[in-house]
């Protein structure tokens, strides 16, 4: 009895022992836990703080995310054919993948930056550059769809793009290769001194956004690797990162590192947009496509333009200069006074921050050591303002706070690194799962960023998430930096490889998004906007169906007269006026894709029936209660038949 | 019986309540954040992903070797371990325990210290360059920056090449570079 009370307490004890372990152990991990979970914690209905849009790398568009939650709301296609949508796929939208080489399917997006006005973001308009075939993309903020490709010529590897000067009179897109400049048949061992590398600075209009080519530099054949545009005291001025200022044209990991220093090309563009303004430059023979799409048609034009204006830099003095960088410098960044250009050389283990102010005075006093092909090279202990000691392995990227802070990263050594400008001390380091490329502070690039988080964008996933195979989507890192430290706060991943991402505050533009497309300003020359413009006109081998659809059907859905041979183009209007209600098109056989035809919008697919039958088409996006009878047949005879074309809709 | 059974439930409780002492440190120190390093920084990271899939990278090479466990615990104690499983490319010269024993008296144990754990990491670091190249590629360089900003000569004499002094006796390719084991220790200036 004596045991088996002592047992009892035993237990007891034992049990409270456990319990108390529990709740503490509960309790302190939760408690901390829920403050973070708290700060990325968007209730069922409520609206995230930020948007952010992330490139996609390799799948050539970009994706809208909402922050601090890490939700993906979008993937907007701008290079890439888009079978979700249509998008590559419609007649209308064929023409924004034209090029100079002919239709292409895909790109490598990468650098995404917003619209600014007097330094501060905008909201209208967000640029991205293709890197493989170079062009620069303008997408709308107002209906997030991409409005505008242009291509760049002269250029290679478009990669120190596409940044945005702060009254966005340019978008500017550097080249990573160098090449013959025109493009011709030359043996590549003549590379160095023949080859030239191309800084394009794109006109946008201020109203409308079209962009134009205003004036490439043909700068000597260094790599040109990133870029970022002066602002406020350097407001005019652009910077650009190069490597292989050895000219190597084989074994770069080899040949492009054997000097110590490479520069930091700083570009007076406001000087050389004067020069090129009273008749500057020269124009070359050229060829490159401008894709434009109109809202109101509903259509996008591709024109081939035959000529751009070049620049030899030696011939605009005072125009360009080249600060000595360390060791094939990567990351270019401002920081928001103008005053700091950081340029981090990957293969350094410190990071180098010039002075504008000092660049002026070393300028102003011709502090010159030589110069490259008559560009003065700048003495660098006269533009260095300071350098960050050892803060990591391989510094990549600088984002600000405003709150006179820089973030870098560092790929080898996997983290972010806070440090404070000026005094160059470090504040603060977090690691990163794994291996950083880009991080984004919203508003980073512009005078005023909006300092509250910072996200990281990693190269390398592992174990973050459940394993999906060999080939898993990147991962990314949300920081609090609202207080001294950096607080990681969340995990998300991304979509293709993200190369950087520009984020905003959600009410600079939520109020703006386009709900539907008004049919009475549909402008579409195939367009049907009542049952009574529904027709199906036979113009030789074509075909052109002038279909609407609507909550629940199609109109025409029995059509007959189509031939083995012809070439059927369904013009397809949506008739819907009311938000988010997408009507699909899809028609089986189709060599292409599917439709999606937001409300008040034109699409056409184009399908050749191969096949005698009777063929099924349907409304993808479930639309409403009676979606699965939205639906249609088209009848398919042999190419020899009589049949007439006829077609109709509720007709026994 | 009775003796021997309190004293059991003493040491149970005793156990369960240092338990829950480790677990509620573990817990304090993953959402600390007034430390730049906290102790949750050095145990995670790729360096401690099990992976008995893909080929060994240049840590978990030299850690499998015999002949570098004194280049292991210097790693350890400069926690450079994060550092060695990325993606890189790496090529690290691995002296070998030898190598290491020829340095003067004493100076393995001083750098292991605590205290001389940058400088540890300064040595360590001149040991890895951001590249993944072969013995015989090799010969093509004058020099290799290293990851501690520094840079270190090669030499080629007959077959042999040196870096910075220190002969290749081997050589062994890894998942993310090459590691080159080294019969010296090479110094930073």
């Amino acid at each position: 009895m004596k045991n088996i009370f002592k047992l009892s307490i035993g237990f007891l004890m034992a049990a409270v022992a456990f319990t108390s372990c529990n709740d503490q152990k509960s309790g302190q991990s939760g408690a901390l836990r829920s403050s973070n979970a708290e700060k990325v914690y968007v209730a069922p209905g409520e609206h995230d703080s930020h948007y952010a849009f992330i490139s996609g790398g390799y799948s050539g568009n970009l994706t809208v995310y909402g922050l601090p939650s890490g939700r993906m709301f979008k993937e907007i296609p701008v290079f890439s054919q888009f079978p979700t949508n249509g998008y590559g796929y419609s007649e209308e939208t064929k023409p924004m993948l034209e090029t100079s080489y002919g239709f292409i399917p895909w790109d490598d997006s990468h650098h995404p930056d917003i619209s600014q006005t007097n330094g501060k973001l905008d909201g209208r308009w967000i640029f991205i550059n293709g890197n493989n075939t170079p062009r620069i993309a303008r997408i709308s903020l107002t209906s997030f769809e991409t409005e505008e490709i242009i291509e760049v010529p002269n250029s290679a590897g478009n990669h120190s793009s596409s940044f945005i000067t702060e009254n966005t009179e340019y978008v500017v897109a550097g080249t990573r290769f160098s090449v013959p400049i025109p493009q011709r048949d030359m043996a590549i061992k003549e590379y160095k001194g023949n080859f030239k590398g191309a800084l394009s600075f794109i006109s946008v209009d201020p109203e409308h956004g079209h962009m134009d080519i205003k004036f490439q530099v043909l700068m000597p054949g260094f790599n040109y690797d990133l870029s970022h545009p002066g602002r406020g005291k350097s407001h005019g001025w652009f910077f650009f990162t190069t490597y292989n200022t050895e000219e190597a044209n084989t074994l770069l990991e080899v040949n492009a590192s054997q000097n110590d220093k490479d520069f930091i090309a700083a570009i007076n563009w406001k000087k050389i947009e004067e020069y090129v303004n009273n008749g500057g430059g020269t124009m070359m023979p050229a060829n490159y496509a401008h894709n434009v799409y109109d809202e109101a048609t509903h259509n996008a034009t591709s024109t081939m333009k035959k000529e751009v204006r070049v620049v030899n830099p030696a011939e605009v003095p005072g125009a360009v200069y080249l600060l000595p960088t360390p060791k094939s410098p990567h990351g270019c960044d401002v920081d928001p006074t103008g005053e700091y250009i950081v340029g981090n050389g990957k293969l350094s283990a410190n990071l180098t921050v010039h002075s504008f102010t000092k660049m002026l005075d070393a300028i102003e006093n011709k502090k010159f050591d030589g110069d490259a092909y008559g560009i003065p090279i700048l003495k660098f202990e006269d533009v260095l303002a300071g350098s960050v000691e050892q803060p990591g392995l391989g510094p990549l990227h600088t984002e600000f706070d405003g709150k006179g802070n820089a973030y870098t990263t560092f790929f080898i050594s996997s983290e972010v690194v806070k440090w404070k400008l000026g005094t160059w001390e470090v504040i603060d380091r977090k690691p990163t799962y794994y291996s950083v490329g880009h991080l984004t502070i919203p508003g980073g690039n512009s005078r005023e960023p909006f300092g509250k988080y910072m996200f990281a964008m990693n190269k390398i996933t592992k174990d973050r998430y459940l394993p999906t195979g060999p080939e898993m989507e990147h991962s990314a890192q949300l920081y609090d930096i609202s207080g001294d430290k950096m607080e990681l706060i969340l995990d998300f991943p991304t979509h293709g490889e993200p190369h950087y991402a520009a984020a905003i505050p959600a009410e600079i533009i939520k109020n703006n998004s386009r709900k539907i497309y008004r049919l009475a300003e549909n402008q579409h020359a195939k367009k049907a906007t009542s049952d009574a413009d529904t027709k199906v006109v036979r113009d030789g081998k074509n075909v052109h169906v002038y279909m609407t659809m609507i909550r629940s059907h199609f109109s025409p859905d029995n059509i007959e007269g189509v031939k083995v041979g012809d070439k059927v183009f369904f013009h397809i209007t949506n008739l819907e006026q009311d938000f988010d209600v997408p009507h699909g098109f899809a028609m089986i056989g189709a060599n292409n894709a599917e439709l999606l035809v937001t409300p008040g919008q034109t699409r056409t697919l184009t399908w050749e029936p191969k096949q005698v039958g009777v063929w099924p088409f349907y409304c993808t996006d479930f639309c409403s209660a009676l979606h699965q009878e939205m639906q249609g047949y088209v009848r398919v005879s042999p190419a020899n038949s009589n049949i007439e074309l006829s077609w109709g809709l509720g007709e026994e | 019986m009775k003796t021997n059974l309190n004293y059991l439930f003493t040491v149970l409780l005793v156990v369960l309540f240092f338990n829950c002492k480790n677990n509620k440190e573990q817990q304090q120190v993953e959402p600390s954040n007034t430390t730049v390093e906290t102790a949750t920084d050095k145990r995670q990271g790729q360096a401690f992903i099990e992976d008995d899939g893909s080929a060994p990278n240049v840590l978990q090479i030299a850690i499998g070797s015999k002949d570098h466990t004194t280049l292991v615990a210097a790693v350890q104690a400069a926690n450079l371990e994060n550092a060695l499983v990325n993606a890189g490319p790496l090529m690290v010269f691995a002296p070998t325990n030898e190598a290491f024993a020829a340095l003067p008296e004493g100076t393995v144990e001083n750098l292991l210290k605590p205290e001389n754990k940058d400088a540890l990491a300064n040595i360590l670091k001149h040991h890895v360059t951001p590249g993944n190249y072969s013995k015989d590629f090799l010969k093509k360089f004058k020099k290799l920056g290293q990851a501690n900003n520094q840079s270190v000569t090669v030499e080629v004499k007959g077959d042999d090449v040196f870096i910075g002094g220190a002969k290749i006796i081997a050589s062994v390719p890894a998942g993310n570079g090459i590691v080159h084991i080294v019969d010296k220790v090479i110094l930073p200036n």
